[in-house]
């Protein structure tokens, strides 16, 4: 596939800001605007400037995993969250528990247990997003990507 | 757990362990290791184990429903064992259809009896004893599952073709333990409702037709396994019967016959499992000549036979004798019961003496060409044979001192009927009418096996009584046909179709159900900010651009516009989660567009007709002005509190997040975005099948179906 040099470094230099964007969505959406959803669709615009500027071989690198193991482990972990309250005996499905450790450098933090349900989410949301450019985003195969124009009655 | 065990489970428990152990030593002679899929019968037949001890000690009507589920479940994995070949599949399609079918039924009864009584506990509801329509109608459907289960007419169909389980399986499940589930509620439900009105027609002429039915059947099979199969449908005829009677002697009596037949046919079974693995053959006409070193299993075999047929000094004689003497106790419809008793036990003598002298003695008389005498038949060594000799010495003990189980038949008596008084029995009664009619079932059944060859034109009527199997296939015609009729009106395949019919009705009909309800309360109050009017331009004008825009690409990236407009107007709206969340959303939605849009003609093939476009435009027109009266009607005529008040004052506090829309998200409304995610989650999955599976080369099709591609064909495209 023809490649556009300028495309290809913007695209370069923007990525990881625009992850690390997406990161901070997910950690700030208790507070502020943002969210594990949020997050994901953020992310997942990252993937498409990827797809944009390098096709589907470059969505593959971004990561290691395979979309659908992202996928899946974005539900199970929600899912977990959501049982944990069950298994260790605490509550109902889905109560929240409160945590505040004071972690180095960064003071006291306050983590709910949202946080890693809303993890779930963003990594199933990021898993979608994989999942549509793997079903749809190689090249097409020849005999539909040239349709010839005749067919095409004004 | 809501277990019991009383006299009655303590008797099938017994048997259920005890035939249990003997059959898995059995089954470790049978099965070698490169038998098809061991580990996984193995642990099936453990599953089974438990989830029969399961119904057997169920208290709670609905654990004995899910166990009795459960056996069935189990049955038709066993049955299906051999899952390559097609007719074990279908043998195990049509057990599990049919007894699921009769369980389901049993359950809308359980459910009845359970409103009725006040309790889903058994003895509960038998100590109760409601009566009344509903429970008679509650009492068919648990019949319904009772007949299913144990094989009776007209059911019965299932269980001769589960004989293509492997033969340990069918000395298990199908002969001594999981057709019993039925009869065991039966004799529990017997002794409390026999009372009602059509209780005693309806359940001692289905077991008498069984029983009759069956053991012509028997007669006729010339695969002893098939043979062992039809006999089991007529003894669990006979049990039906006396269980079905309900009386304290008609029960005692059938937990004998239960016992002594968890003997007799498990090793019967086992005999023909031991034939089948040395000889390679169960069918009477092509057995080989067996010489002595077989004696053996001749002994077990002629034992257990005469077991079944009631020969005196062994234990079926005093099931029988107990049985017919129950009958006459009993007094319903004395003469007929009995005579057709005595009928099917001839019958049942005479396909006894046919299984042994087809096994053991008939081949000998062939002539020579069948092969030389047992020489190229080993005989089976002692520790498989061991099982079987095991579940026939209970048969003679039994039968000489019948008095060891006076204790344990009284008990399950007593469980079963409160007016049971102590059972003792005795080989020897004197001579009464239960012995002649005894001695007129055996020498009537010698004397038919005698003649049977002439008898064999009247015998044939029996593979024309009406039989489930086609009913069954019929059956499963019927519904796949109905299915594939409804599929084609309701699924026709046509997207603008599924997209007038989803629109028109989400907006529609709200509209038609708020009218006359909510009275209109004039127009909101203008004054919009002119940045609002401004936005709301650009989203009117794109939307008209891409509904007559003759370009794909141009109508999706127009549609972006329209998104990107209602996300500027949440932000002025003060909205910034949902303005954020929408302009991820449609950057998205957009990119796949385009996607897809790759893979179809740069326009939109051709103009529709004049009418389509009438009636799309009316659509259009139906489905804009549905939302919009639809928001200014709700908006304006609001009853209740705002949710959102509540949400946004317990936020902090109980959900430790400012942000409201987050917390909502994620902790009080946390399962509805659970669910949500699943949704997601198997909409990616459907798609990328969906987009893969239009792309599969036709030639790897066939094997596809089985065995996944080793690699995605992306890998292999490089």
């Amino acid at each position: 596939m023809k490649r556009l040099v300028i495309l290809d470094r913007s695209v370069r230099v923007l990525f990881h800001p625009v992850m690390i964007a997406s990161l901070y969505l997910l950690f700030a959406g208790h507070n502020q605007p943002g969210g594990g959803f949020v997050g994901g669709l953020v992310a997942g615009a990252a993937v498409a400037m990827q797809y944009v500027a390098g096709g589907i071989d470059e969505v593959r690198r971004v990561s290691r995993f395979r979309p659908w193991t992202i996928l899946g482990s974005g539900l199970l972990l929600a899912f977990c969250t959501a049982a944990a309250p069950l298994l260790l005996g605490r509550g109902e499905i889905l109560e929240t528990a409160l945590l505040e450790w004071e972690a180095p450098l960064l003071g006291t933090v306050k983590t709910t247990s949202a946080l890693p349900f809303d993890l779930g989410v963003y990594l199933l949301v990021v898993g979608l997003v994989l999942m549509i450019f793997e079903a749809f985003g190689d090249e097409p195969a020849p005999e539909q990507a040239t349709v010839p124009p005749t067919e095409v009655s004004g | 757990m809501d277990l019991r065990l009383d006299g009655f489970s303590a008797l099938m428990v017994l048997l259920i362990a005890g035939v249990g152990v003997a059959v898995f030593a059995y089954g470790m002679r049978y099965f070698s290791a490169s038998t098809f899929a061991l580990p996984r019968l193995a642990g099936l037949l453990t599953l089974f184990a438990g989830s029969m001890l399961g119904v057997v000690l169920a208290e709670h009507l609905l654990v004995l429903y899910t166990c009795w589920e459960l056996t069935s479940i189990t049955s038709y994995l066993l049955i299906g064992n051999h899952h390559t070949s097609a007719k074990a599949r279908a043998a195990a399609l049509h057990a599990l259809l049919v007894t699921s079918a009769g369980g389901l039924a049993m359950l809308g009864g359980f459910i009845v009896l359970g409103h009725a009584a006040g309790t889903y506990r058994l003895d509960d509801i038998l100590h109760a004893a409601p009566s009344g329509t509903g429970i008679e109608v509650a009492l068919v459907l648990v019949l319904l599952g009772v007949a299913t289960k144990s094989a009776q007419y007209p059911f019965h169909g299932w269980l001769p073709g589960a004989m293509a389980a492997p033969t340990p399986v069918s000395a298990y499940l199908h002969s001594a333990t999981m057709v019993k589930a039925g009869i065991y509620l039966l004799a529990h439900l017997a002794p409390v409702f026999a009372v009602v009105g059509f209780w005693r027609p309806l359940v001692l002429s289905v077991g008498l037709l069984t029983m009759l039915g069956g053991g012509i059947r028997a007669l006729r099979q010339t695969d002893l396994k098939l043979l062992l199969a039809f006999s089991t449908v007529s003894q669990l005829g006979f049990m039906t019967v006396l269980f079905g009677l309900g009386t304290p002697k008609a029960v005692a009596a059938g937990s004998v016959l239960l016992l002594a037949h968890g003997f007799f046919k498990a090793a019967l079974f086992m005999v023909v499992g031991i034939l089948d693995h040395q000889t390679g053959t169960r069918d009477l006409d092509e057995l080989p000549p067996l010489d002595q070193r077989w004696r053996p299993l001749l002994v077990v075999s002629v034992v257990s036979a005469a077991s079944m047929a009631g020969v005196p000094v062994v234990f079926g004689f005093i099931a029988k004798e107990a049985a017919y003497g129950a009958v006459i106790d009993a007094g319903v419809a004395t003469t007929v019961v009995l005579a057709l008793l005595v009928a099917g036990s001839v019958l049942t003598m005479a396909y006894s003496i046919r299984f042994v002298w087809g096994a053991f003695y008939a081949p000998q008389r062939r002539p020579k060409s069948f092969g030389a005498p047992g020489s190229q038949c080993p005989p089976p060594s002692t520790a498989f044979l061991l099982p079987a000799v095991a579940l026939a010495v209970p048969t003679v003990v039994f039968g000489l001192v019948p008095g060891l189980l006076d204790g344990l038949v009284t008990a399950a008596g007593r469980s079963l009927h409160t007016a049971a008084e102590s059972v003792h029995l005795v080989v020897w009664h004197g001579i009464n009418a239960p012995l002649v009619l005894s001695a007129v079932a055996l020498a009537g059944g010698a004397a038919l096996f005698g003649v049977h060859r002439t008898a064999d034109r009247v015998l044939a009527i029996g593979d024309r009584l009406p039989d489930s199997g086609d009913a069954y296939l019929a059956t499963l015609r019927a519904s796949n046909t109905t299915a594939n009729r409804i599929t084609g009106v309701v699924q026709n395949g046509s997207l603008p179709i599924y997209t007038a019919v989803i629109l028109v009705a989400a907006s529609a009909l709200p509209v038609f159900a708020m009218v006359g309800d909510l009275p209109w309360q004039g127009w909101p109050a203008g004054g919009e900010p002119l940045g609002h009017l401004v936005v709301s331009a650009v989203i009117v004008g794109s939307a008209l651009a891409a509904a007559i825009h003759r370009r794909r690409i141009s109508a999706v990236l127009l549609l972006g516009v329209t998104g990107y407009g209602m996300a500027a107007l949440f932000l002025l709206r003060g909205a910034p989660d949902l303005a954020l969340t929408q302009v991820a959303i449609e950057t998205l939605s957009t990119v796949m567009f385009v996607l897809v849009l790759r893979r179809l003609p740069d326009r939109f093939e051709r103009r529709p007709v004049a009418s389509l476009r009438v009636l799309r435009v009316a659509i259009a027109t139906i489905v804009a002005a549905g939302v919009f009266l639809f928001a200014l009607l709700v908006g304006s005529n609001r009853v209740e509190e705002r949710v959102a008040d509540d949400m946004v004052a317990r936020s902090y506090p109980d959900g430790h997040g400012r942000n409201v829309v987050n917390v909502i998200l994620v902790d009080f409304r946390a399962l509805d975005t659970a669910g949500e995610i699943t949704v997601l989650a198997a909409a990616a999955i459907g798609a990328v099948a969906l987009a893969r599976a239009g792309r599969r080369p036709p030639e790897l099709e066939p094997q596809s179906s089985l065995t996944p591609p080793p690699r995605p064909e992306h890998e292999k495209r490089r």
